[in-house]
C-alpha cells in the first residue's frame, strides 16, 4: 500500500503530460511542438501598430514583418546599403527648379503582382457593418470572406496622407512637413474637413506634393534637397496602406472593441498579426499571400565561414509563425531561455557572467555551459550614443571662452568613460571618439580616429591621456586644484540625471569620483523624467546625460545634435547641449545635402575636429548589443538598422522539441521527500493525540 | 437592511467624490498635461505643434477644476476634472491614453486571469491557514505548538519576493515541474497558476496561520468553552462547532473585506508569473503615466473596497446574530 501513493503521483503526472514525451514545464501548446514556430518575448506592450504613429524598436518587431516599405537594408552587407523591397529600384533624386525654388522628385516604381494579406476589410459587404455586427466580434477575423487585392501605387499615397491625418500623432510629421510639398497646408485642410465620428477619406483630399504617375509608379516632390529621404522610405511610416483598411476601422463600435489600425495592422508583408493580445501573447503567422522573396546571396566577408549564406538563393520565409510572450521579468525571461522555450535572449547584467567570459585580449566568449547547450553569441556595436552633454548657455561650463573650452576639456580627459563600461555594462560598449557611431560614413577607426583631446595613441590602441593632463588645463581654465583661483571658492559642478533609485548610487558615487579626481565637487541633482526633460527644454541643466539611437545610417542623423538652429532651448530641436559653432553649422548644411564621398568625408573629419576642439560632449559611448541564440536558430545576424529579419531566419524543430526534452526532464524525488517530510511531522501529532484521547479515557 | 445599504451607498458617493479629487490632485501635481503628453509622444522629434495636437485630443487642453472663461454650468463641466474624473460615476472609463484601447474592454479580459489567480489562493489559502491555526490552537502549548508558531514567524519574515524567486529557481528551473511563467485561456491555464497559487498561499501563511491561532486560543480560554468540556464533549466536537464558530467574526473582518478586491489582481505575483491580469495593467499605467488607466483603477479599486465593507458588515449578521443593523 505504501508504495501506490508516490506511483499514483508519477502516473498522474504522466498523464498530466500528455504521455507524449512533452516536458512538464512546457510553456506552450503541444500540437505546435513539431512546427517551424520561432518562439520570442516582448518586454513592454507595443503602444502602436500603426505605421503612420508607430516608432519604437518594441513595435518595429511586429510592424517590420507586416508592412513592406519600398526599401529595405541588405540583410548580411556592412555597411549598410538600401535595397529594394516592393519598390524595383532605389529611386534617384531628380532635381527641378519652379519659380525660383529647387526641389527634388523622387518616383517610385512598385513591383507588379504584390498581394496583401487576406483580410476582411478587402471585402466590400464588410465597409458597412452595422454596430451589433461589430459588437459580436472577438477578433477582425471572424468575419466571413477574407480577400486580397493588389498593391497599388495608391496605397502609399494614401499612407503618405495619413502623416497629416488629424487624428494621428505622426511622430516624422513635423520632419516630412519640412520637406513634403504641400504637407502642412495638407494637414489644416484635413483639420478642416474631418467631422467627429465619421470616415475621413483621404482620397478625396489632393496632396501637392505626392502624386500618382500609373497604378505602380507614384512620386514624392520634396521642397530642396533632402538625401535622406531615401532612409525614410525603408521605415513603416512609408508602407502601403490600402484605403479599405482604414474605412474598415473607422466603422462604428471598432474602436469599443480595440479594433483599430494601431492594434491589428494590414500588410503585404511575410506575417499577418494572427493573434493580438500585448497583455500576454502575439502571433504573427505566414501571410499566404506573400510573394517570397530570395534569401540573399552575397554578405560582407565571413558570412559564409559562419554559415549565413547557407540558404542563398532559397525562396523565404523559413518559419511558418512566430509566437511572441510577453515576459516584464527578466528571471523568468532568462530561466526560460536556458530551458530553450525561447529561441533567442538578450543578456542582463544580473546573468552576463553565466553567459559570457572576457578573455585576458578583452573579447567576449560564452561560458562553456553556454557552449556546452549550443547557443551562439552575436554582438553588434548599436547606432547609438549615450553622452555627457554640457549645456551651451551655462556661465560655468558652456560658451565659447578659453576657460570653459578648457574646463570642458579637462573634464572629457578625467571621465574614464572605460571603467565606467566595465562596472556598469560588463564591458558592453565603446567609448565614443566623436558624435559617430562606427559603421556610420564618416566614422573613422584606429589611430586616425582618436580624439587627440581625450586619447592619445599607444601602441595598436587609444589610451586615455593622464589626469595629469587634465589637471593642467583644468589650472589654466583658471580652477588650480579644483578652487577659482580669484576667489579660492571650490568649482561645484551640477548633473542633473533622471537615476535616482537605490540601485543607482553606485553609479552616481562613480560620477562623483571622477569629478574628485580633479578635486571638483559634484552635486547630482536627481529628478523624475518629467522635470529633466523641462530643465532641457528651459536650458537650466549644466550637465546632463542623454542618449540618441540613429533612425537611419547617415552622418547627418547624429551631427544634427549638434547643430545650432536645432538648439533644444531656443527651438525645441535635438540640440540638447545648445551647443553654437558657426564654422561647424555652415559645414553641416553642406555635409547633410551630399551624398557620400571624400569631400563629404573631409568635412565630417573638420566637423569632428571642431567638435573635439570645443568638446560640448564630456565624452560618451555607443552600447554594444549582445544577443544569444540557440543552435536551432539559422541566419541570425544582428542589423541595427531594422527589426524586418524573420523571413531570413531558419529554425530545426526537430533539434529543438529533442533538446527541449533533455534539458526539462522533471525531477520528482524531492517532491516526494517533501511529502515524506510533510507526513513524518503529522505523526507526532497524531501520536499525541490518540494519547490525549486515552488519557480522557481514564 | 435595504435601508442600510442605500445609505451606505449614499455615503460612498462624497468618499469616491474625495478619493477622485486626491488621485487627481496627486497625478496633477507631479505631471502636467504637457508632460503626459511629451510621454505618451516619445522623446524623439516631438514639436511643440505635437503636444498641442495631444492636448486637444484628449481633451487635456481644457483648464483642471474651473473654466472661468465659459458660461453657466460650463464653468465647471467644460475642465478636465469633469470630463475625465466625475465621468467615472457612470462607470465610463474611456480610452487609455498610452495606446488607446478601450479600458472597460480591458478590465473585463483581465479580470478573469487575475479571478484565476486570486480566487484559488484566497479559498485554498484560507483553509489552510484556518485548517494549521486549529492544528497548532488543539495542541496549543506543546512542542507541536511551539513549532508551528515559530515556523509561521519564519514565514512570515520572508519577502514574498524570496519566495516568488525562489520558487521559481527550485520548482520550475531545478525540479522542471511546472513552467516558470506565462498564462494561456481555459483549462490550459491550470499548469501555469499552479507555482504561483502555492506561492501565494505560503506567502500570506505564516501571518494569517500566527493571527487565527491567537483568535482560536483566546477563543478556546472563554467560559463556554471549559463548560462545553465539562458536559464532556470531545476536543475535537469543542473546536470545530464551538471554537471555530466563535472566532469566525474577526476573521469576517478581514477576509470578506479583501474578496472583492480580488478582481484587482496581485501587483507583484502577476508581473513575475506573466499573468496578464488587472496587477500588472496598474502597474503598466503607472510606470506609462496614463492617467486615464490610473483613476479608472483607483476609482475601481474605491468602488470594490467599500462593496467590501458592506458585505463585511452584512456577514457579521450571518455570523453574529446579536449584530443588528440597528
Amino acid at each position: 500500500m505504501r508504495s501506490v501513493f508516490p506511483r499514483a503521483i508519477l502516473v498522474a503526472a504522466a498523464l498530466a503530460a500528455g504521455c507524449s514525451g512533452t516536458p512538464w514545464n512546457y510553456p506552450y501548446s503541444t500540437a505546435d511542438r513539431s512546427e517551424k514556430i520561432l518562439y520570442s518575448v516582448f518586454v513592454d506592450r507595443p503602444k502602436h501598430l500603426d505605421p503612420a504613429q508607430s516608432y519604437t524598436t518594441d513595435e518595429a518587431v511586429f510592424t517590420r514583418q507586416i508592412y513592406e516599405p519600398p526599401l529595405q537594408y541588405h540583410y548580411l552587407k556592412r555597411p549598410y546599403e538600401l535595397v529594394p523591397l516592393t519598390a524595383i529600384a532605389v529611386p534617384k533624386p531628380q532635381t527641378i527648379t519652379r519659380g525660383g525654388a529647387t526641389y527634388s522628385v523622387y518616383e517610385i516604381r512598385i513591383k507588379p503582382g504584390i498581394h496583401y494579406q487576406p483580410h476582411p476589410a478587402f471585402n466590400p459587404e464588410h465597409l458597412s457593418l452595422t454596430r451589433s455586427a461589430v459588437a459580436g466580434l472577438r477578433s477582425p477575423y471572424d468575419l466571413p470572406g477574407h480577400t486580397t487585392r493588389e498593391l497599388v501605387a495608391d496605397d502609399y499615397i494614401y499612407q503618405i496622407k495619413r502623416l497629416a491625418h488629424p487624428s494621428l500623432h505622426s511622430p516624422i510629421f513635423g520632419l516630412m512637413s519640412e520637406y513634403i510639398v504641400g504637407l502642412k497646408e495638407y494637414a489644416e485642410r484635413l483639420k478642416k474637413a474631418a467631422k467627429p465620428g465619421e470616415w475621413l477619406d483621404l482620397r478625396e483630399h489632393r496632396l501637392e506634393g505626392v502624386e500618382r504617375v500609373n497604378s505602380h509608379t507614384y512620386r514624392v516632390t520634396l521642397k530642396g534637397s533632402y538625401p535622406q529621404f531615401v532612409y525614410w522610405l525603408a521605415m513603416p511610416f512609408f508602407a502601403p496602406m490600402p484605403w479599405e483598411a482604414d474605412r474598415f476601422f473607422s466603422q462604428e463600435g471598432m474602436a469599443a472593441k480595440n479594433f483599430t489600425l494601431d492594434w491589428w495592422p494590414v500588410g503585404t508583408g511575410p506575417y499577418m498579426l494572427a493573434q493580438n493580445n500585448p497583455n500576454a501573447r502575439m502571433v504573427l503567422e505566414r501571410n499566404p499571400n506573400f510573394r517570397g522573396e530570395l534569401y540573399p546571396s552575397e554578405g560582407e566577408p565571413g558570412d559564409r565561414e559562419r554559415g549565413l549564406l547557407d540558404d542563398a538563393g532559397k525562396m523565404m520565409p523559413f518559419i511558418d509563425r512566430a509566437v511572441f510572450v510577453r515576459e516584464k521579468e527578466a528571471i523568468p525571461l532568462w530561466n526560460k531561455f536556458l530551458q530553450g522555450y525561447y529561441d533567442m535572449s538578450g543578456i542582463q547584467s544580473d546573468t552576463f557572467d553565466q553567459a559570457v567570459r572576457i578573455s585576458v585580449e578583452g573579447e567576449s566568449n560564452l561560458t562553456p555551459e553556454m557552449e556546452s547547450r549550443g547557443i551562439s553569441l552575436r554582438t553588434s556595436i548599436a547606432a547609438t550614443i549615450f553622452y555627457l552633454g554640457v549645456n551651451w548657455l551655462d556661465p560655468v561650463v558652456g560658451g565659447t571662452s578659453e576657460r570653459a573650452r578648457k574646463l570642458r576639456q579637462a573634464l572629457a580627459i578625467a571621465m574614464d568613460w572605460e571603467e565606467y563600461l566595465s562596472i556598469f555594462a560588463n564591458g558592453r560598449g565603446v567609448p565614443s571618439q566623436s558624435p559617430l557611431a562606427p559603421g556610420i560614413f564618416g566614422y573613422r577607426d584606429g589611430k586616425a580616429g582618436i580624439n587627440p583631446v581625450a586619447y592619445e595613441w599607444r601602441g595598436d590602441h587609444p589610451q586615455r591621456r593622464p589626469i595629469e593632463q587634465a589637471k593642467k588645463l583644468l589650472a589654466e581654465a583658471g580652477y588650480p586644484d579644483g578652487r577659482d583661483a580669484k576667489t579660492g571658492a571650490p568649482l561645484v559642478l551640477y548633473l542633473d540625471t533622471t537615476s535616482r533609485g537605490p540601485g543607482d548610487k553606485p553609479r552616481l558615487d562613480w560620477w562623483r569620483r571622477q569629478f574628485a579626481n580633479l578635486s571638483i565637487q559634484l552635486e547630482i541633482r536627481e529628478t523624475d523624467w518629467n522635470r529633466f526633460q523641462e530643465k532641457l527644454r528651459k536650458g537650466t541643466t549644466q550637465l546632463f546625460i542623454v542618449g540618441w539611437s540613429a533612425d537611419y545610417p547617415d552622418p547627418e542623423n547624429f551631427l544634427f545634435l549638434l547643430h545650432g538652429p536645432q538648439s533644444r532651448a531656443k527651438n525645441q530641436g535635438e540640440n540638447a547641449s545648445n551647443y553654437v559653432n558657426a564654422e561647424f553649422d555652415a559645414l553641416f548644411e553642406r555635409m547633410r545635402n551630399m551624398s557620400n564621398s571624400p569631400e563629404r568625408q573631409k568635412i565630417i573629419d573638420r566637423m569632428t575636429d571642431i567638435f573635439r576642439h570645443d568638446a560640448p560632449w564630456i565624452g560618451g559611448f555607443h552600447p554594444k548589443n549582445y544577443s544569444l541564440s540557440h543552435g536551432w536558430l539559422a541566419n541570425n545576424k544582428p542589423n541595427e538598422m531594422t527589426d524586418a529579419a524573420f523571413k531570413y531566419w531558419r529554425v530545426d524543430p526537430a533539434r529543438r522539441a529533442a533538446l527541449r526534452r533533455e534539458w526539462n526532464e522533471p525531477v520528482i524525488w524531492p517532491v516526494l521527500l517533501a511529502l515524506a517530510a510533510l507526513v513524518a511531522a503529522v505523526v507526532p501529532a497524531v501520536l499525541s493525540y490518540r494519547r490525549r484521547e486515552r488519557m480522557a479515557a481514564r | 437592511m435595504t435601508a442600510y445599504i442605500i445609505r451606505r451607498i449614499l455615503y460612498a458617493i462624497p468618499i469616491l467624490i474625495g478619493v477622485n479629487l486626491l488621485t487627481f490632485a496627486l497625478f496633477f501635481v507631479v505631471n502636467t498635461p504637457d508632460d503626459m503628453a511629451r510621454m505618451q509622444l516619445g522623446s524623439k522629434r516631438v514639436t511643440p505643434e505635437a503636444i498641442e495636437k495631444w492636448k486637444i485630443e484628449y481633451g487635456y487642453d481644457r483648464p483642471l477644476l474651473w473654466d472661468s472663461k465659459a458660461e453657466g454650468i460650463a464653468k465647471a463641466t467644460h475642465t478636465i476634472f469633469y470630463e475625465k474624473s466625475l465621468k467615472l460615476f457612470t462607470f465610463s472609463f474611456g480610452a487609455s491614453e498610452a495606446d488607446k484601447r478601450d479600458i472597460a474592454n480591458e478590465i473585463k479580459s483581465r479580470m478573469w486571469p487575475s479571478l484565476a489567480l486570486a480566487i484559488p489562493v484566497f479559498l485554498v489559502g484560507l483553509a489552510v491557514n484556518i485548517t494549521f491555526a486549529l492544528f497548532l490552537a488543539f495542541f496549543r502549548a506543546t512542542y507541536l505548538d511551539y513549532s508551528g508558531v515559530v515556523l509561521c514567524v519564519v514565514m512570515m519574515s520572508i519577502s514574498t519576493l524570496f519566495y516568488i524567486i525562489g520558487g521559481q529557481y527550485l520548482v520550475s528551473k531545478l525540479l522542471h515541474l511546472v513552467p516558470i511563467s506565462g498564462y494561456d485561456a481555459g483549462f490550459d491555464a491550470a499548469k501555469f497558476l499552479v507555482l504561483p497559487v502555492v506561492i501565494g498561499i505560503i506567502s500570506s501563511f505564516g501571518s494569517s496561520a500566527r493571527l487565527y491561532r491567537t483568535l482560536f486560543v483566546e477563543e478556546m480560554g472563554k467560559d463556554y468553552v471549559r463548560t462545553a468540556r465539562a458536559k464532556g464533549l470531545a476536543d475535537t466536537t469543542v473546536l470545530f462547532r464551538h471554537v471555530l464558530k466563535n472566532a469566525m467574526i474577526p476573521i469576517l473582518t478581514g477576509v470578506v473585506v479583501v474578496i472583492p478586491l480580488l478582481f484587482l489582481g496581485s501587483l507583484i505575483a502577476e508581473s513575475f508569473f506573466g499573468i496578464p491580469g488587472l496587477g500588472s495593467y496598474t502597474i503598466d499605467a503607472i510606470q506609462a503615466q496614463d492617467f486615464a488607466v490610473v483613476r479608472s483603477m483607483v476609482f475601481l479599486g474605491s468602488v470594490l473596497y467599500i462593496v467590501g465593507l458592506v458585505l463585511t458588515d452584512i456577514s457579521y449578521t450571518l455570523v453574529d446574530p446579536r449584530v443588528r443593523f440597528e
